[in-house]
């Protein structure tokens, strides 16, 4: 990986504008330093974004004459990111403080896991300088702060590690006083995937206060604490964003809508309600629908509310269908015209549809549950009494076939229509003529 | 979903979550053939802070989540306010609170996409009760957004979004969706990114990727994006963002207004509850009984004209929600000479039009 390195500079993207930094902060040289990378690389302000934290190193965008993006404390990294993927000419460069790390951890780990292409500047100075010089990720153990008077007891975050194991392209660590920073990061800006430079500087205001730490501190702790300095991560990796788009032109993935065409008149007189209730993982919901889609075959409104936990093939299922001549708008069934008691789980969920039936309603129990109480007709079928016996997860087709069958709430040809449809249409019918075999009792 | 590739929306980014993952899940799917992004986010801070980058360079975004995923957005919701960024946020609601019921219907957070961030400033939110209406109100959202420069909120919930209906998509409306008022990419000396006078007044955007260099931050700032705390400039900010808003109400107001002759009664509602009082409609009527419904559509700001107008003549107004009451407490402050019941269920049922039936006299 080579640094295209100008030999005629082009003109500063730094402004006017004094650093509002504390006399001795390190952030000022290190803005020099990205001044000076952003020169030799001849970049102008319009082909660069910067985004900033929040913080001192927040203030940094306001000292260049580039585009800028300046956001909320840790969340720089996700909106380098959208930009990043929208426009992906763009070189955008993060600047952010070791504070950022921490609360925006978790964006650091993603962007270096998808390797997107922009580059992040941790101006690490070991401590939350705006607000007070409060401990930060990055604050070395027994050092100390204004939340840590006795001295750190947390371990420092190894940022260039973090991002360096979890796939970034590049990762240097280094100091404000490194003479070949702004190479760095001309490296860093260049290099197509996510690229990380953790450059140690002074907080004059609070930390050199609190630690007589110095410049010759600054090397002494990095050694003492076996973080190396240089760049420490190089890797050939495809970039995020152009990675997508590569897969993208290999999709023609388009939404096509299927419409159903009614190939029967409507003939139900009136709105009916059929419900469903069984066990998830027990194909409730695909066998309500099929009762959904025949109804629309017929040129009827259908409407379909499951019921389920937040598992997903374990505990109750319950799914509720309305078919209706008319738009339906109250999606709601009080009252069902059938019900299907499935299994046990299905039995807990059922008592206030039991309660709410009339002598009009039928219920189709499976053998083995309880003997319901409703002023409905209940009869009961035993689906693992069939020969061969209907399994488990097959049981709710079987008994609403016989169900439909039986009752006539949609017609069961269009319901054998729709069933037998697709790869499983075979299977389908299969149940369903088993079910319908089921002796009622 | 399809409101939104009909109106153009070209980034996504979202975290799983139900009852919203459908959303995200087709979007990742489709975008991308269409010259799309589609992004899962590492979570939801990370999902609404992609939007708001990519909206930055032009981006037609949108993303989508429930009420947990909302507390997450928050902060960065009064930063698309702020920075004056166009983006829609699809609110699916669930029960709550915390946790609450995932799957389990509700309409919990009308307040809270109105109040769900710092400050208090404006914000839209629109209500679809029918699968049609996510469409049109989809596409209305993001010709809002654009017009207003500002996140849009529409506020589904898990009856819309997860039960399966037969719709008849001819019939889906749609709605003009205006393009970004931009300025010219290749002006190189364009003027400042922002304009506080006339207060109210929508400037065109600046975005990244042209010829000149594009300011934004989230802090106060002058005209220029530069931080400022200077009194004026500030109070004009903000007079400015409260104003594009509060004085278009009647730009931005929808609501279905089915008045009946000589109505005693009027029925409010929005979302899901509003298919329980179309019905209800039709069984009072049919009996007689004197009634009017109206479905209010643009829930922010409130359409106070249209609830006032529906309200004429009438004795009593039902407002029936599916939460301890959040949104009765702005007709009780409307219309605050009539007799308002509030029909409130926070238990994850439905309300059924039986119940409705009771309260009309």
């Amino acid at each position: 990986m080579s640094t295209p390195i100008s030999l005629v500079p082009g003109p500063s993207l730094r402004n006017e504008a004094d650093y509002a930094f504390c006399p001795g902060c390190g952030h000022g040289p290190v803005l020099d330093a990205l001044n000076e990378a952003l020169v030799r690389l001849e970049l102008a302000p319009h082909e660069v974004v910067i985004v900033s934290d929040i913080g001192c190193s927040g203030l940094s965008d306001q000292y260049f004459t580039t585009s800028a993006f300046h956001g909320l404390h840790g969340r720089s990294i996700t909106y380098a990111s959208g930009i990043k993927l929208a426009r992906p000419e763009l070189n955008v460069v993060v600047i952010m403080g070791d504070g950022g790390t921490g609360i925006g951890g978790a964006h650091l780990l993603a962007a270096a896991r998808r390797n997107i292409g922009i580059t992040v500047l941790v101006l690490n100075n070991f401590n939350f300088g705006m607000t007070g010089g409060q401990h930060s990720t990055t604050t070395p153990t027994g050092f100390v702060t204004s939340t840590t008077p006795g001295g750190n007891l947390e371990r420092p975050l190894d940022i260039c590690a973090t991002v360096g194991v979890n796939g970034a392209a590049y990762a240097y660590r280094g100091t404000s006083f490194d003479g070949d920073l702004s190479e760095r990061m001309a490296e860093g800006i260049t290099t197509a995937g996510f690229a990380m430079l953790d450059v140690w500087d002074l907080c004059t205001a609070y930390f050199v206060r609190n630690n007589k730490f110095s410049r010759r501190k600054i090397d002494q702790t990095m050694e003492a604490i076996g973080l190396e300095p240089g760049v420490l991560y190089r890797r050939d990796r495809p970039e995020f964003a152009a990675e997508y788009r590569r897969l993208a032109e290999e999709t023609d993935d388009t939404l096509r809508a299927q419409p159903v065409v009614p190939s029967a008149a409507a003939s139900l007189g009136r709105r009916a309600h059929f419900v469903v209730a069984g066990s998830a993982g027990g194909r409730v919901r695909s066998t309500a629908r099929l009762v959904a889609e025949a109804a629309m075959e017929g040129g009827w409104w259908s409407a379909q509310r499951d019921d389920y936990p937040i598992t997903v093939k374990s505990g109750p299922s319950v799914s509720e269908v309305i078919i209706s001549p008319e738009e339906i708008h109250y999606s709601g069934v009080g009252r069902p015209d059938v019900l299907v008691i499935v299994s046990e789980d299905g039995w807990g969920k059922a008592a206030p549809y039991l309660e709410a039936m009339t002598d009009e309603g039928t219920v189709f129990v499976a053998a083995g549950l309880p003997q319901p109480e409703t002023a409905a007709r209940v009869l009961i079928v035993d689906p693992a009494a069939a020969s061969p016996p209907i399994a488990r997860a097959s049981r709710a087709l079987a008994m609403v076939g016989h169900a439909v069958e039986s009752t006539g709430i949609v017609p069961f040809d269009q319901f054998e229509k729709v069933a037998g449809r697709g790869a499983f249409g075979e299977k389908n019918l299969g149940l369903i003529a088993a079910g319908v075999e089921l002796i009622e009792s | 979903m399809r409101g939104a590739l009909a109106a153009g929306c070209d980034f996504f980014a979202g975290y799983p979550i139900t009852p919203a993952s459908s959303i995200l899940m087709m979007m990742l799917r489709y975008l991308p053939a269409r010259g799309g992004i589609g992004i899962q986010g590492e979570d939801e801070i990370a999902s609404i802070g992609m939007c708001i980058g990519a909206a930055m360079t032009g981006a037609r975004a949108m993303t989508a989540t429930s009420g947990p995923g909302i507390s997450l957005y928050s902060e960065n919701i009064g930063l698309a306010v702020m920075g004056e960024v166009p983006l829609v946020i699809v609110d699916v609601q669930r029960l709550g609170p915390s946790t609450g019921a995932a799957t389990t219907t509700a309409q919990g957070d009308v307040q809270f996409v109105r109040w769900g961030t710092g400050g208090g400033f404006p914000i839209i939110a629109l209500c679809p009760s029918t699968v049609g209406e996510c469409y049109t109100l989809t596409m209305k959202a993001f010709d809002l957004a654009e017009r207003f420069r500002c996140p849009v909120f529409v506020l589904a919930d898990k009856e819309i979004a997860l039960t399966m209906r037969t719709v008849d998509a001819g019939r889906f409306e749609e709605v003009p969706v205006r393009e970004r008022s931009v300025v010219d990419p290749a002006d190189t000396d364009p003027p400042a990114v922002y304009r506080y006078e006339p207060a109210g007044d929508v400037v065109p955007m600046q975005l990244y990727g042209g010829r000149h260099a594009v300011r934004f931050t989230g802090s106060t700032h002058d005209q220029r994006a530069y931080i400022t705390k200077n009194p004026e400039t500030v109070g004009a900010l903000n007079e400015h963002l409260i104003r594009k808003i509060s004085d278009h109400v009647d730009e931005i107001a929808v609501a279905e207004a089915d008045l009946g002759e000589g109505a005693t009664t009027l029925l409010v509602s929005y979302g899901v509850t509003a298919g329980s009082v179309r019905d209800t409609i039709a069984i009072a009527r049919a009996g007689g009984a004197k009634v009017s419904a109206l479905t209010i559509q643009s829930l922010w700001p409130v359409p106070e004209a249209l609830i006032r107008s529906a309200a004429q003549g009438v004795e009593r107004v039902v407002v029936a929600e599916l939460n301890p009451g959040l949104y009765a407490r702005e007709i009780e402050r409307i219309l605050s000479d009539l007799e308002v019941v509030s029909l409130a269920r926070t238990d994850g049922r439905l309300i059924a039009p039986t119940e409705l039936i009771e309260l009309i006299k």
